[in-house]
């Protein structure tokens, strides 16, 4: 369960730049495609090999990319989402930062595969040192013949661009980064049509995010067979785990599919264990927006399961006793920590971030942050809890966009789990709890 | 966002030079090029930052209304992107901004104590500039670099797994560089546009 797909080269010195990329078998996956494959081939490839997208959301990249209309005769566009911004998620900072030229070649491949000869990587504003060696590595692949005219000699055109996002965690979702890329306010389209058929300018458009780009040179090279060939079930392939909070060694894995919760959190290969000696007492798995665990209910499933890290498993029991896989945004809380101080902050999170143009959402996320606010300051009322619950259940579903249920899960899953802890701070008139005041 | 919508119409002193430098103007249309013909608004966000450090450190009315001119689009187009993204400023700020997460994970390994710590040693509220012009204090949400919380950002340089010895350490460096340019700022521009 320690094979690697992305990370396999990273310890190599100057990995960053072209030509210790190149050395170490860089590139070759767009000499492959672009001289012996046609797009479909490529496309095809990428179906058998079970990606799904990387971003949170785990759709089939390859139907994704099936959808994508091909006889409108209009331009057609490749977004690489690097507008990474949910809370607990900083792997495709640490991709692009170490082996830029990774997605380069990936987003090639994909280019080729979808007929796409204009690609743009949004990134996040607050990224601006990612920018700086994003540009750089498009300048290193211009310089050798792997970007814009007649590539390898094969006739075809890519120019691939970098643009700034300036602050504005809605910018992840894609269709409002398809509005934001057009200059404009961020704010969702309601669907359909899908950016399949209507994206960019009107254009058919696909977004991908950073780390499923960075896989589709691995799935030229070696066959979306072998790729299948690792993680378990519908879990094909590796994923980035972003670890952060209570722990010995927070950073960035690569964990192939299958790995267990429990191996995960307290190895020495991964996270280390709780930081300090302490006791755990919840996990958020996937980012910010997915339910969060406690303990018992992270290491094992309701079942009495081991808990593994793949879709499925992270979401065995659904809302009830499961979570998601999401970003892979792992937030690890110790026994310290107050879950209704947590889920006011996230509650605050999602309102700044709310676009607006939705009611529930915009009216909602500020009622949730206010409530929280009291609860967790002993101001709170008994009947702020299921207050909270119904807030949350008349936002979820009820959004254009995703940002929604983002807001609302948070707050659902905290009081599903720790009710007792809530009821304690209404009690108590003050956070029993308090990691700081 | 939700809790910036009003726009303040602050405007330049008159005779204020809110215009790029020919060199800047190059790179803009180099900018804009990225984007098939008729699409250039496209550009406006990549430009918004550069009007902002090229051009007083925020974004006044007069310096919108300079950006819709050269994009040939309404100034309220200009506004209401101004107004959406957190980044952009509409208020004047210090030579330094300091922009310190206050997301969840920053805050369970501490980042609450170094806010407040920073507002301390500062003498101001998040929001706030410092009287000498040098540091403005912002809390911001989530800086996508958990994994060394607490972090913050001071222009576009990353300070993570902060404590209260190594906020000293920065403050004080930041103060010995004063009010002067930053020798980088011509790079700038090349270097994430």
């Amino acid at each position: 369960m320690d094979r690697k797909i992305l990370l396999d080269k990273i310890d190599i010195p100057g990995i960053r730049s072209f030509g210790v990329f190149q050395n170490a078998g860089g590139y070759s996956a767009v000499e492959k495609a672009l001289t012996t494959m046609s797009p479909e081939e490529v496309v095809e490839e990428v179906k058998l090999s079970g990606l799904r997208g990387r971003g949170g959301a785990g759709f089939p990249t390859g139907m994704k990319w099936s959808f994508l209309d091909r006889k409108s005769g209009k331009p057609r566009y490749l977004i690489c989402n690097a507008d990474e911004s949910e809370p607990g998620t900083f792997k495709d900072r640490f991709l692009m930062e170490k082996i830029p030229h990774l997605l380069i070649e990936g987003m090639i491949c994909s280019c080729y595969a979808l007929g796409v000869n204009t690609g743009y990587i949004y990134v996040r504003g607050e990224y601006k040192y990612i920018i700086g060696i994003l540009n750089e590595a498009i300048r290193e692949a211009h310089a050798n013949g792997f970007l814009g005219k007649d590539i390898l000699r094969t006739g075809y055109d890519l120019e691939l661009h970098v643009h700034s996002g300036a602050g504005a965690y809605i910018c992840g979702e894609e269709t409002a980064q398809i509005e934001s890329l057009e200059g404009k306010r961020g704010n969702p389209r309601i669907k359909p049509p899908f950016p399949a058929v209507v994206g960019l300018y009107g254009c058919p458009t696909v977004v991908n995010n950073v780390e499923t780009l960075a896989n589709i040179g691995f799935i030229v090279n070696h066959g979306g067979g072998e790729y299948a060939g690792y993680g378990v079930g519908k879990s094909t392939g590796t994923k980035l785990i972003s670890a952060c909070g209570n722990i010995n060694n927070p950073g960035v894995y690569e964990i192939e599919f299958g790995l267990s919760v429990r191996e995960f959190l307290y190895s020495d290969k991964y996270c280390g264990g709780i930081k300090g000696g302490k006791a755990l007492k919840a996990v958020i798995p996937g980012g910010s927006s997915v339910p969060i665990l406690p303990a018992h209910l992270i290491l094992q499933t309701a079942s009495g399961e081991e808990r593994l890290m793949t879709y499925e498993s992270l979401a065995d029991g659904g809302f009830v006793s499961g979570s998601m896989l999401g970003s892979g945004g792992f937030i690890v809380f110790d026994e310290e920590a107050c879950i209704v101080r947590n889920t006011w902050n996230l509650a605050r999170f999602y309102h700044h971030e709310s676009c607006g143009q939705c009611s529930p959402c915009r009216e909602g996320t500020g009622w949730m942050e206010s409530v929280l606010h009291r609860l967790e300051h002993g101001k709170g009322r008994q009947k702020d809890i299921d207050l909270l619950v119904s807030i949350a259940g008349k936002i979820e579903g009820n959004t254009i966009c995703p940002l929604g249920d983002a807001a609302a899960w948070p707050v659902a899953s905290a009081i599903r789990h720790f009710r007792q802890e809530f009821e304690a701070h209404v009690e108590a008139a003050v956070c029993p709890v308090s990691q700081i005041h | 966002m939700s809790d910036r919508e009003i726009i303040r119409p602050v405007r330049e002193k008159e005779g204020t030079n809110v215009t790029f430098s020919p060199a800047v103007l190059e790179k803009i249309e180099k900018i804009k090029g990225r984007y098939p013909a008729g699409r250039e608004k496209s550009a406006l966000l990549p430009i918004l930052h550069i009007a902002q450090e090229e051009l007083g450190g925020y974004l006044s009315v007069d310096v919108m209304d300079y950006v819709a001119s050269l994009l040939h689009i309404q100034p309220i187009e200009v506004y209401e992107v101004a107004t959406f993204y957190t980044q952009y400023y509409l208020d004047p700020v210090g030579r330094h901004v300091i922009e310190v997460c206050r997301t969840g994970p920053c805050a369970i390994c501490g980042g609450e104590r170094i806010s407040a710590y920073l507002a301390k040693k500062l003498n101001i509220n998040p929001g706030e500039t410092t009287s000498d012009g040098l540091f403005t204090l912002k809390e911001v949400e989530c800086l996508g670099a958990c994994g060394s919380a607490p972090v913050m950002q001071v222009n576009t340089q990353f300070y993570e797994f902060l404590t209260e010895e190594k906020i000293d350490q920065i403050l004080e460096e930041l103060r010995a560089q004063g009010n002067e340019d930053k020798p980088e700022k011509s790079k700038w521009i090349e270097k994430f546009f």
